[in-house]
């Protein structure tokens, strides 16, 4: 069985080697530092909670506490849990609040009082994560007693209004529409806050604030509309930016289902450092393969800014990596939403099997992974009826590939952000092509030595070679070098490196223990 | 390259009144769609027409009326409008340089200045607001845009936020900047207007005119008109797009500047 495009498996073999040996000292590096973002997600699990009076998490003024003493290299687990031990409390929040008032000094303990710390950072943070495992467990009961979506692709479909309480009924009214997953766009520039903010908010820029309580509102709200459809319906957010390790652990507590986490988006396009990025990437990922959730890399962002038919190879080239550090950190294959998108010119001769041969080289080269199809947005224009149009072909494509989540494409792409009609229509679009084509990749096999087969390997090809190079030097020089994209980004640069530390030898994580054991 | 030259277009005297055309000339035909929040029956039809006609569409033909969830009906609707368009009376806002795209802009850059164009961005005083000038300056870019890093020559210094006027002045002498871009949120007290004539004045001190960058600010309150009493070559307002800001610096920078030698 050579599948659909007969693909050298010695080849697809070798590009997967290649992807592992540059992704291992990445994973090297990320095993042996720490970051405040991970600091806090471990003390999230552990049950600290809520915010001082300027909106300031208390997760936030206890790492930077603790930090101020003893540095960040020990892990804040041990300090804090030593200085609970002593002041004789079980409240973590308390201690937080005490230490942001100054009266709690933190030292590193040794001997009886470093494992008499070390048992209890490992029982509060064991019950954070079971908080999380019977999450998963709710999960797996609802989707048994309302089903699954009837099709694949699954329809993700965006709400963004800022406020979270007009986000419900819109995300409701989308449910009902056909929408099978839903989600809630983040407000501009909350990837670049180094912290999360608190609460159930309204006001945001072009989207609506990740927090704890949206989250949880937003997951109550999905859960009524799951039951009133008859199908589970399911949530997504973005685990991404500088405080990504805390997002995934939030969306583990508020069960929400999928995770937009993508190993080098937030270096390339955000300029956050790429060791902060690569240490707090691996810890996220083993939150979500740990809280079942499918995680949705961003390759389809190399394509609104290359040109997507001379860097097709550069998305197969990220799949790769993403493949291999999801793997490592114990995602499963069903988790992986790798990222890719119809942004080709439609003014390039046969873009539409241009299309067909990359989206067809994702889907064989990942046979059991649910790829996440992202509609066209470049060559959007303010001409609706010909964006319409479009998007049918993208959705055709996706029905002909069968791509497992397609994310509904707005014919006012680029005008304005959706409106109620804009959503109506587009959905129509979608079930059309589903209606009318649903089925088409049972016999869409293009032609041996055709030209979608010569496409797809040429693309395989273009991307071993890019493999070959990097692998020549290691991923962080390909990135600083500007490898990605056309943006160079060193590894002693960029937001976030200032809360990034190297790992003492007593370095203690009871989350990453607790992960690790059971991968 | 797409240049507004602000010419109107030359209209013959005898064509300066005009209507919509469907397939004949002075039909006036136009075609609308639109929602309206009602459920949708016999009485939802007839708010659409009543709608169009109070638009000028008469007669109104509603050609396709559509139930979208609850209580909401999506219309199309074609009909004659009776509405008369004079060209002569037509008033365009004129934009003072051409917009240009990315490929334009980095052609005439690479062109005409031989070498990349500095810019430095920051977001001054204690305004924490990043939102604006990440916006402008970050790949990622606004409303499917990509920011002025994604600009081939040009050379991007991104601060980031909580910046002090000296440290500013400073990044821009050793970036040899060629514009300073400046984001202010935060109007508490009128904050952004004295942190701007802060900025605009220890330029002024620090460097002789002719070696001064182009200083530009941006935010959401901002008068796009008070650059003189601030001190500064621009002012952009909210849905500034990061490619106005790149025509912008060509224009200022190189087209503009060359026209004038």
């Amino acid at each position: 069985m050579t599948g659909k495009l007969d693909l050298d498996p010695v080849l697809v073999a070798r590009a997967r080697e290649l992807a592992r040996r540059a992704g291992q000292p990445v994973v090297d590096l990320a095993r042996s530092h720490t970051t405040v973002s991970v600091e806090r997600a471990v003390l999230r699990l552990a049950g600290v909670t809520g915010a001082d009076p300027d909106g300031i998490p208390w997760v936030n003024r206890l790492v930077d506490a603790v930090a101020a003493d003893v540095g960040l290299g020990h892990g804040v687990a041990v300090p804090v849990f030593d200085a609970l031990v002593r002041e004789g409390s079980t409240d973590v929040t308390l201690l937080a609040q005490k230490a942001a008032a100054g009266s709690v000094r933190f030292t590193q303990p040794t001997g009886r009082a470093a494992t008499a710390a070390r048992s209890a950072a490992r029982k509060a943070v064991g019950a954070g994560i079971r908080r999380i495992d019977r999450r998963r467990a709710e999960r797996d009961r609802l989707v048994k007693r309302h089903g699954d979506p009837a099709q694949r692709p699954w329809i993700y479909l965006i709400v963004a209004t800022g406020d979270i309480y007009e986000d419900i009924p819109q995300a409701q009214a989308a449910a009902r529409a056909g929408a099978d997953v839903i989600a809630v766009i983040r407000s501009t520039g909350q990837s670049l806050l180094d912290y999360v903010p608190e609460g159930a908010t309204r006001e945001g820029f072009a989207g609506t604030y990740a927090t704890q309580e949206n989250f949880r509102l937003m997951r109550a709200a999905l859960d009524e509309s799951s039951k009133e459809v008859g199908r589970y319906v399911r949530l997504t957010n973005y685990a991404s930016g500088l405080c990504m390790p805390e997002m995934a652990t939030l969306a583990g507590l508020e069960r929400l289902d999928m995770m937009l986490n993508d190993s080098m988006y937030g270096i390339l396009f955000r300029d956050i450092n790429p060791v902060r990025t690569f240490v707090d990437q691996r810890f996220s990922r083993q939150v979500h393969a740990r809280a079942g959730i499918i995680i949705n890399t961003g390759e389809d962002n190399y394509l609104t800014t290359a040109d997507a038919v001379d860097e097709a190879h550069t998305v197969t080239v990220s799949q790769l990596l993403n493949e291999f550090f999801a793997h490592e950190a114990g995602l499963a294959d069903w988790q992986l939403g790798l990222g890719h998108a119809f942004e080709i010119n439609p003014e390039v001769p046969e873009s539409f099997r241009l299309e067909l041969a990359h989206a067809l080289l994702a889907r064989e080269l990942f046979p059991d992974a649910p790829l996440k199809w992202m509609p066209p947005t470049k060559h959007m224009t303010g001409d609706v009826f010909r964006g319409n149009l479009l998007d049918g072909f993208f959705n055709l494509a996706g029905a002909l590939t069968g791509q497992g989540i397609l994310l509904v494409g707005m014919m006012t792409e680029a005008v304005v952000t959706p409106w109620l009609s804009d959503r109506d229509i587009a959905l129509q679009n979608v079930r059309y092509v589903l209606g009318a084509a649903g089925g088409l990749h049972e016999d869409f096999v293009p032609a041996p030595g055709g030209f979608i087969r010569r496409r797809a390997n040429q693309v395989l090809g273009e991307a071993l070679d890019l493999l070959e190079r990097i692998g020549e030097q290691t991923l962080l020089t390909a990135i600083a070098e500007g490898t990605f994209g056309i943006m160079k980004r060193p590894a002693d640069r960029g937001k976030g490196l200032d809360g990034v530390a190297a790992h003492e030898a007593d370095y203690c994580n009871p989350a990453t223990d607790i992960l690790e054991a059971a991968a | 390259m797409s240049e507004h030259s602000g010419q109107h277009a030359s209209v013959p005297t005898g064509k300066a009144i005009v209507r919509p055309y469907g397939d004949t000339t002075g039909d006036g035909m136009v075609q609308v769609s639109f929602t309206l929040p009602v459920t949708h029956d016999k009485r939802a039809e007839g708010a659409a027409v009543q709608l169009a006609n109070k638009m000028g569409i008469d007669p109104a033909m509603v050609v396709h009326a559509k139930p979208m969830g609850d209580g909401f009906t999506f219309f199309v609707v074609y009909g004659r409008v009776n509405h008369l368009v004079d060209l002569n009376a037509v008033q365009v806002v004129e934009r003072d340089f051409a917009l240009l795209s990315a490929k334009d802009v980095n052609t005439v850059i690479k062109q005409r200045l031989r070498r990349k164009l500095s810019v430095v961005g920051a977001c001054i005083g204690t305004d924490a607001h990043t939102v604006g000038i990440d916006a402008i300056l970050n790949v990622k870019g606004i409303a499917g845009e990509k920011g002025l890093e994604y600009y081939r020559e040009l050379k991007v210094t991104n601060m980031g936020a909580q910046v002090s006027v000296p440290e500013l002045v400073e990044t821009a002498r050793a970036e040899k900047a060629d514009a300073v871009l400046v984001s202010q949120v935060v109007t508490q007290r009128d904050a952004h207007l004295h942190n701007t004539r802060e900025m605009s004045a220890a330029f002024r001190e620090a460097m002789p005119a002719g070696r001064r960058p182009l200083l530009i600010v941006g935010g959401p309150r901002f008068d796009e008109t008070m650059t003189d009493e601030l001190g500064v070559d621009r002012i952009f307002g909210r849905g500034t797009t990061p490619g106005e800001v790149a025509s912008y610096l060509v224009h200022a920078l190189i087209t503009q500047r060359k026209a004038m030698a």
